[in-house]
């Protein structure tokens, strides 16, 4: 009763946020300077041609009128029509969302394995060199940034040693027999692993370069709590009863120490997704960032409106999936 | 023979103090040992050493604990844990702090049947609500499928009771279990320890710094002051002549709740300095002796 009142509450105070986050994304894009008709006539186009495209696409309204009009569609599904491919911006956001979901949640499961691993090895050497070593490595991963360790990813293991694909989401060539936009998922359902290798080979330096600062972030804060967690006497009890260091570590100290990391990880996992722009450009995948930064590039307003708003959806969800799993984590949260 | 023997064990905080001065005890089956001494005189730090649990910021640095006649510190940590598991338990101090919120009650009682001795799930379920009866606990099932926070300190205190004995071990360390607890529960929780050693037959080592619970529950008793044994004698010949000066002042000084009017008598400073240079006179040999040795 007590989740589905708070993923009730959540989903209030969400649209709330949305409302906000259209009518900041709306007017800054009109105020900075740039004018998406002067990008879509050719030079030389006469004051006539202008003000004609002008207000064919309603530009010449007051600014006002326009955000109304583009609310009210908001509101019944239509984001209106993208300047660029004149091809409506619902479908174009919608149809790129999964490469960018498959790229986020990849580099996730990735950095929760190596932060993951990187705590319980640091705790489980606590005090000793394995630990520093621990702690070194976090450090180098935290003070670069995701788009330098794609950089370096692609210099080591797609130029020096060729192992992965430096760009694209998947080779050209192939046949794709996918209804869906998840290739990654359906290639799995369909049981076409060589597809999904394909996948993989192309998604995983992206996906590892935005996951190794997260990793860092979660290997630091995990350890940290997990050493907290280690000396409490509900531990301490549980060594006397004949349990070993490893049994110790991940059956009583875990699942508490996990709590106040999750937060944490909620939060930075949105600046993941934020990261997606750059290191999709970088690697030439085909998602949502990449196509954020051709619509900024060409002035495409009813696009970037659309990507920002989706953007603002997936971190309020992420917020809301994190602020779940802690109460079905917590005991003491789930009753109260 | 004594099912624990300690033989001069010494215990140093790393680059640091002593803080165990060649301590010697033997605990029988089913025996009561008290360890009393002001805080600091390391009491809870020979239980905690029995039980393989010494912060990492300590180090033994001699001595032996002979476990049913075998030497736990010459043991592979792994044998020595399992045997400590099989055949000790401990009664913590503070029972909020010593059941994880996380699981339910009846899992942190029946782990160590089932993953350690082998139970089945449906033997040590059961062993687990005949426990609880046993500490007095209506309406086991619920507890035990109820989260520590859910229940009462007195509540909780009786449940790690309930789990040290789970095992039927040889041996229990209770550390203090009555100090956290509020007086009016105080004493019925060591009503209950003491008829669940008798009816057990477990040999108990008895971490107190209370006298009067000393007198209740205990046959053998070891003072301590800064990590030295300054008397080791039973109880009825502690409290009818205690040998040592401090040991006298110690019980001189415990408060009379028969007689209010009775007043405090704090441990004099001529026996505090006394026994201090007792305890410094047996570092200075204790230095010599390594000396002439290397």
């Amino acid at each position: 009763m007590q989740i589905l009142r708070l993923t009730i509450l959540r989903l209030l105070t969400t649209l709330v946020t949305l409302a906000g986050v259209a009518v900041i994304v709306f007017f800054v894009i009109r105020v900075v300077p740039g004018n998406p008709i002067a990008m879509m006539l050719p030079p030389g186009a006469t004051e006539a041609d202008i003000a004609r495209l002008s207000a064919l696409y309603g530009l010449d309204q007051p600014l006002v009128t326009q955000f109304g009009i583009w609310l009210g569609g908001v509101v019944q599904g239509d984001f209106g029509t993208s300047i660029t491919t004149r091809q409506p911006v619902l479908d174009l956001v919608l149809g790129r969302l999964p490469a960018t979901l498959e790229l986020s949640i990849m580099a996730l499961v990735m950095a929760v394995i190596i932060g993951g691993a990187a705590a319980l090895i640091g705790t489980r050497g606590r005090g000793t060199r394995t630990e520093g070593a621990v702690d070194v490595a976090n450090g180098m991963a935290l003070s670069v940034p995701d788009f330098l360790w794609g950089l370096v990813l692609m210099l080591v293991l797609g130029v020096l040693f060729p192992v992965f694909h430096i760009s694209g989401r998947v080779t050209p060539s192939l046949d794709l027999p996918f209804v869906t936009n998840f290739y990654l998922f359906e290639s799995l359902v369909r049981l076409r692993f060589d597809l999904w290798a394909d996948l993989v080979a192309h998604m995983f330096m992206p996906a590892l370069a935005l996951a190794i600062p997260l990793a860092a972030v979660i290997g630091q804060l995990l350890k940290q709590s997990l050493k907290e967690t280690m000396n409490l006497d509900y531990v301490t009890l549980a060594r006397t009863k004949g349990y070993g260091e490893t049994h110790v570590i991940l059956r009583e100290a875990l699942r508490n120490a996990v709590l106040p990391t999750l937060t944490l990880v909620g939060v930075q996992f949105t600046f993941l997704i934020g990261g997606t722009v750059i290191i999709e450009r970088l690697f030439s995948y085909e998602g949502l960032g990449n196509m954020a930064i051709d619509a900024v590039i060409n002035r495409d307003l009813p696009l970037i409106q659309g990507i920002v708003i989706l953007f603002a959806v997936i971190f309020t969800a992420v917020n809301l999936i994190v602020d779940l799993a802690y109460a079905v984590l917590n005991p003491r949260l789930r009753h109260a | 023979m004594s099912f624990l023997a300690i033989r001069n064990l010494s215990v140093r905080l790393k680059n640091g103090p002593a803080l165990l001065r060649r301590v010697s005890l033997d605990v029988a089956p089913g025996e009561v040992r008290g360890l009393v001494g002001e805080s600091g005189a390391g009491k809870s730090m020979i239980g905690k050493a029995v039980l393989g649990i010494l912060p990492p910021s300590v180090q033994i640095t001699e001595g032996e604990i002979l476990l049913d006649g075998t030497d736990l510190l010459s043991l592979p940590a792994k044998e020595s844990r399992r045997r400590i598991g099989a055949s000790c338990a401990l009664i913590p101090q503070d029972p909020l702090t010593a059941l994880n919120p996380s699981h339910r009650i009846g899992p942190q009682i029946t782990d160590r049947l089932v993953d350690i001795l082998g139970w089945t799930r449906a033997a040590a379920d059961a062993r687990a609500r005949d426990l609880l009866t046993e500490v007095q606990i209506a309406d086991p099932a619920r507890v035990l499928r109820s989260y520590p926070h859910e229940l009462s300190g007195g509540m909780r205190q009786r449940i790690l009771i309930a789990s040290a004995f789970a095992a039927e071990p040889k041996l229990i360390v209770a550390d203090e279990p009555t100090t956290a607890l509020d007086v009016t529960v105080q004493k019925q929780i060591l009503r209950l320890i003491a008829g669940m050693q008798a009816r057990h037959g477990t040999a108990l080592l008895f971490v107190t710094h209370d006298l009067g619970v000393v007198s209740k529950v205990c046959q053998q008793l070891s003072v301590l002051y800064s990590g030295l044994v300054v008397e080791d004698s039973t109880v009825a010949d502690f409290f009818a002549s205690p040998r040592h000066p401090y040991s006298a002042a110690l019980l001189a000084a415990t408060p009379k709740y028969t007689d209010p009017d009775a007043g405090l008598h704090p441990v004099p400073d001529a026996v505090i300095d006394a026994v201090r240079a007792e305890v410094a006179a047996f570092d200075r040999t204790l230095a010599k002796g390594v000396k002439t040795h290397g």
